[in-house]
């Protein structure tokens, strides 16, 4: 048996899923693509069923999955009675929705694309009602922009599409980013990102110094989302969608996030006088405006869309009043809402569909041809102009009654003179939707000849229609104990219960009513002169705004990008550079120097000159840079000196290991010169090295203050630790190897392999250079003349041939006492393939590579086997990966000697490095047989044990 | 002693940001090695200096150097080695592709380079 939990977490999952099977299905056709879309919603609505008693009860349904606890991050989700609403909604509508759009969608569209972004967004949106994370409630947030941005520009063809679909992208994306920020500052407030504990701490959130930032932040979130007055252009361009996306996404549930929003955090933000100004409003702004701007729209959709941006505002302006009751109307409404603007949608849908246009000025006398659509569209129209006996009039009145009696900007008489133009020109406008579609004459000249559709498509709507009636004869039946709980929800329990009903009696409500229902209809008849001067008036025009504003972005954002990134590396790092000092600066000026409490060490003779032979070794490279081979041997001068420096202030293995890596790179970047230019010539102008000399300066003069100023300060290192227990623990006494194949063996690990990698990297790229253009160049290449013609002296190849047994001694040496005494895996494996590569430059590559056992490759891979398997065994003895064990062990006739694992470790480390060198060098060596190079059958040029005149010939054998 | 080390920290670190800031790969790359120098020397002070006191464990000593920054300083070293002969390699593949090893692609393509 499932718990209840669990199948919370199930359902929200179930879209998602779901969102895979109907790019399958599509090609079994279009009526089992649609049939497999409606399994999951179905099954998620089952669900939404099973978990609905107890919410019903007042209870919550909650489900806690651990994802990043340390970050705050958890997949926790609740539902409640505003989840549950949500939820209800959003699924019911997602069925309806996908039965039309079966009929909807021609043959020619994509169909299980559609079905696939519509899920997306099902998931997304069902994330966001049953969220108890707000980090979680926010990346559902992003993925609803996101899916509703695939299907707003679903009809790639259309320009309209395409460009709706960014802004409402680029509109929703940017109050996400602020709400992002909001939801941060809350989290931080409270301590906790989970919604559950936000709303217990509305006071302490209130009463916070970040509570006015973190409110502005949400609020752009949630008005941007919901399209509020001065964000509300995107909404009308998202139109150019199909229509079941129109009505599900831009009516029914997507604009309807940032109200769900507001209504979420009601009992953790509303109450202020903050909120109460900004809120209400944005509102009423909104909600008289949209309404405004809707009468004058001739298109049926931007009309709808106009209408919906404007019950966007009732909704937004009844949660900013902040009262219980308030927030209960907008519940009621929200649901309301739904019901009559999805019929709205669809119905304009069906119009469109069999008429081909939904330019009302063409339209007219549709009841007569279609009348099935048209009472469906009557029905819902009637109830958006707020006509009893249907829900619109009731949550309209009960919108009224809260007006009349808010006191806003110092009086009631504002507030109730707006929300009653508001009211008016919803009536105006539902009426002229209704008037100039299906009623009056019928015409001859519609694009197309209408009829009603086949019933499959006008199901949804009917279904809606029908709710709107039987909600508004019915009230306590269908919406009462819903807009109970979800209210309670919204209000932190402090809504009364919810009594609906037709009649209130005569209040003052009614009396609004009665002079917006009568105003309404006197605007409709004036329609034609009003409309004339509407249209002679200027009004500023949003999109061409936006795109003036988005086109300046992209000039600006390209200017940035073309000063700075210009394909210059030398720019990049210059600027890179004077960024760092600017904010090393800075960060100087925040802390300020710290007093010095240590005693400057003295300065002997000895390491005096070795300073002056470093700063002058580095002075000539920078003067003499332009000869390159000198360059080379000037920087070997740092290195050594660097080395010498380390062996003076107590680092031995790192002199050990600076000393052979110098070694190595240095003969790699002889080998590189061999086929580079051997001068760079003069190429910046004066201005240009003076530019960056005195870049340079100022970036070696920070550095070194800040060098000097913490060297001369004292601190407490966390090494105490590794001291204490490099014996103990790792059981060797030199503690910097110990830290390296022990305490932090992971680095080390991570570091072979990337050592191994870039070798193997060298390899590709080397093979990959060698079957290009450059192999031709290759092969042309001339050498120059002066070259020396003792290519394999006799003198290197025996002294190489001897050194070669006391190097190896010597590597096995390093790497045996690396754990007690300086050496170890690292250098050992440096000083082995030095003496391998002395082979190779006495002998030749093709020589030497004949004589080769081991493939390198394979060494790389063995290294990071065996350091792996070591860091695996401890799993064995159940230890954390890499623990190491080591112990004592007497072999007679030796002497007691110790063996750990972490010697094991180092193995593979010096197998790795290895490998690693040496096929960096030979993949490097490889270029010169393409150049041209002979292969020497033997050791060297000269052997003094063959006849004078053999090796005479050999030569000219080898000119030739 | 605290002034040589910065002084040699800061002229490492001039000469690496000039060289890097130069038109082609083989200065550039002696410019980063300089740099990784100066790098390696900084990390390395971060654990102060000492002279002459025991780097490895033994009973007589009373004091021991600091021995965290040496092993990351290792470490650097040796993948500072790696990443050096990786940009040689692809310097040397540009080089040769090309006819030159500018760094920059700021002119006009340069002609094909079969010169």
């Amino acid at each position: 048996m499932v718990s209840g939990s669990g199948l919370l977490a199930v359902m929200v999952l179930l879209p998602f899923i779901g969102a895979l099977v109907p790019g399958l299905m599509i090609r079994a056709g279009r009526d089992a693509c649609a049939t497999f879309t409606a399994v999951p919603t179905l099954l998620a609505l089952v669900f939404l069923g099973v978990l609905a008693p107890e919410v019903m009860q007042g209870g919550t349904v909650t489900a806690r999955i651990e994802w990043l606890p340390m970050l705050g991050l958890n997949a926790n989700f609740f539902l409640d009675g505003l989840g549950l609403l949500f939820a209800g909604m959003i699924l019911g509508m997602g069925l309806l929705i996908t039965l039309y759009a079966r009929f909807y969608l021609s043959g020619d569209d994509p169909m299980g694309q559609f079905y696939t972004y519509l899920l997306l967004f099902q998931g997304a949106m069902l994330g966001i009602s049953v969220s108890d994370n707000i980090l979680m409630l926010l990346v559902f947030w992003e993925l609803t922009s996101l899916s509703s941005f695939l299907l707003i520009g679903y009809w790639k063809h259309l320009p309209e599409g395409r460009q709706g679909a960014r802004m409402a992208l680029t509109v929703t994306g940017a109050g996400g980013l602020a709400m992002i920020a909001g939801m941060l500052i809350l989290g931080n407030i409270v301590g906790s990102y989970d919604l559950s504990v936000i709303l217990q701490h509305g006071d302490e959130i209130r009463a916070s110094e970040y509570y006015l930032p973190a409110l502005i932040l949400i609020l752009l979130g949630a008005f941007t989302k919901s399209a509020q007055f001065p964000f509300h252009f995107w909404l009308p361009h998202a139109m150019a969608a199909p229509t079941p996306v129109s009505a599900y996404l831009h009516s029914a549930t997507m604009v309807k996030a940032g109200v769900f929003l507001m209504a979420r955090m009601w009992p953790a933000l509303a109450g202020t006088d903050a909120w109460f100004y900004i809120v209400s409003t944005v509102g009423l702004v909104t909600m008289v405006l949209g309404a405004l701007i809707a009468l004058f729209k001739d298109d049926l959709k931007a009309l709808l869309a106009f209408s919906t941006v404007s019950h966007l505002g009732l909704l937004t302006m009844l949660l900013g009043f902040g009262t219980p009751m308030a927030a209960t109307v907008a519940v009621f409404h929200i649901l309301n809402h739904l019901t009559f603007k999805a019929a709205l949608f669809m119905s304009a849908g069906i119009v469109d569909h069999e008429a081909h246009t939904r330019d009302i000025k063409r339209l007219g006398g549709l009841a007569s041809l279609m009348p099935a659509t048209a009472l469906i569209a009557v029905v819902a129209a009637l109830s958006m102009a707020g006509i009893p006996p249907l829900n619109g009039f009731m949550s309209k009145e009960l919108m009224l009654e809260e007006a009349a009696h808010t006191n806003w900007w110092g009086g009631e008489w504002p507030i109730i003179i707006l929300a009653t133009t508001g009211a008016l020109l919803s009536v105006a406008y539902s009426f002229r939707f209704i008037g100039h579609t299906f009623f009056g004459p019928v015409r001859d000249d519609y694009p197309h000849h209408p009829h009603d559709p086949p019933t499959g498509m006008l199901l949804a709507p009917a279904f809606l229609s029908a709710m709107v009636v039987l909600i508004g004869l019915f009230p306590m039946v269908f919406a009462g104990p819903i807009v109970d709980v979800a209210s309670a929800a919204v209000t932190g329990g402090r809504a009364e219960h919810v009594h609906l009903k037709l009649w209130h009696g005569v209040t003052p409500a009614l009396f609004m009513s009665i002079i917006a229902v009568a105003g309404g209809a006197f605007l409709l008849w004036l329609h034609r002169p009003l409309d004339r001067a509407w249209q002679r008036t200027p009004r500023p025009e949003a999109k061409a705004m936006f795109d003036s504003v988005v086109a300046r972005t992209v000039l600006g954002a390209r200017w940035l990008i073309e000063s700075t990134h210009n394909g210059a590396i030398s720019r990049y790092l210059a600027i890179f550079v004077v960024a760092t000092v600017l904010l090393g600066f800075a960060a100087f000026q925040g802390g300020g120097t710290p007093e010095p409490t240590r005693e400057m060490l003295p300065v002997p003779p000895l390491v005096g000159v070795g300073f002056v032979l470093t700063m002058l070794a580095t002075l000539a490279t920078v003067f003499a840079h332009r000869n390159r081979f000198r360059t080379l041997i000037l920087v070997s001068v740092v290195g050594l000196m660097v080395s010498a420096g380390f062996v003076y202030l107590s680092a031995p293995d790192l002199a050990l290991t600076q000393i052979s890596v110098d070694t190595v790179t240095v003969m790699l970047m002889l080998l590189a010169l061999h086929f580079l230019p051997k001068y760079t010539p003069l190429e910046s102008p004066l201005s240009m090295r003076i530019r960056d000399g005195v870049i340079a300066v100022i970036a070696g003069a920070a550095v070194a203050s800040l060098a000097y100023s913490f060297l001369l300060t004292d601190i407490s290192p966390i090494s105490d630790y590794h001291l204490a227990n490099s014996y103990k623990g790792g059981g060797g006494t030199n503690v910097v190897n110990v830290i390296l194949v022990d305490f932090r063996g992971y680095d080390t690990y991570g570091e072979i392999v990337v050592l191994g990698i870039a070798g193997l990297t060298l390899y590709a790229l080397m093979e990959a250079l060698l079957n290009g253009p450059a192999s031709r160049r290759l092969r042309n290449w001339t050498f120059p003349p002066d070259r020396s013609r003792d290519r394999h002296p006799l003198m290197m190849v025996v002294a190489t041939r001897v050194m070669m047994p006391i190097a190896a001694l010597v590597g096995v040496y390093i790497f045996l006492r690396g754990h007690n005494l300086p050496g170890g895996g690292f250098v050992s494996g440096l000083v082995i393939s030095i003496a391998l590569l002395m082979q190779y430059m006495a002998s030749g590559f093709a020589w030497t590579q004949e004589r080769k056992r081991f493939e390198y490759h394979a060494m790389i891979g063995w290294g990071v086997i065996i350091a792996g398997l070591t860091g695996a065994g401890a799993w064995l003895a159940g230890a954390p990966f890499l623990t190491s064990a080591f112990g004592y062990f007497t072999i007679p006739p030796f002497e007691e000697f110790e063996l750990a694992t972490a010697m094991l470790f180092d193995l593979g480390v010096f197998l790795t490095v290895l490998g690693a060198v040496m096929l960096m060098l030979y993949s490097l060596s490889r270029m010169a047989r393409y150049a041209g190079e002979t292969v020497n059958l033997e050791p060297m040029d000269y052997d003094p044990s063959r006849r004078v005149d053999a090796a005479i010939e050999a030569d000219k054998k080898d000119e030739a | 002693m605290e002034l040589v080390v910065a002084t040699t920290i800061g002229g490492l670190t001039a000469a690496g940001v000039y060289l890097i800031l130069r038109l082609r790969a083989f200065p550039v790359i002696l410019g980063l090695t300089l740099l990784t120098y100066a790098v390696n020397v900084f990390v390395f002070a971060t654990g102060r200096l000492a002279v002459g006191v025991p780097p490895v464990l033994n009973d007589a000593a009373s004091a021991y150097t600091d021995p965290l920054p040496q092993a990351l300083v290792l470490t650097a070293i040796v993948i500072s080695f790696g990443m050096t002969a990786v940009l040689v390699l692809i310097a040397l593949g540009a080089a040769l592709e090309t006819g030159d090893d500018k760094v920059d692609l700021t002119e006009t393509p340069r002609g094909e380079g079969d010169t």
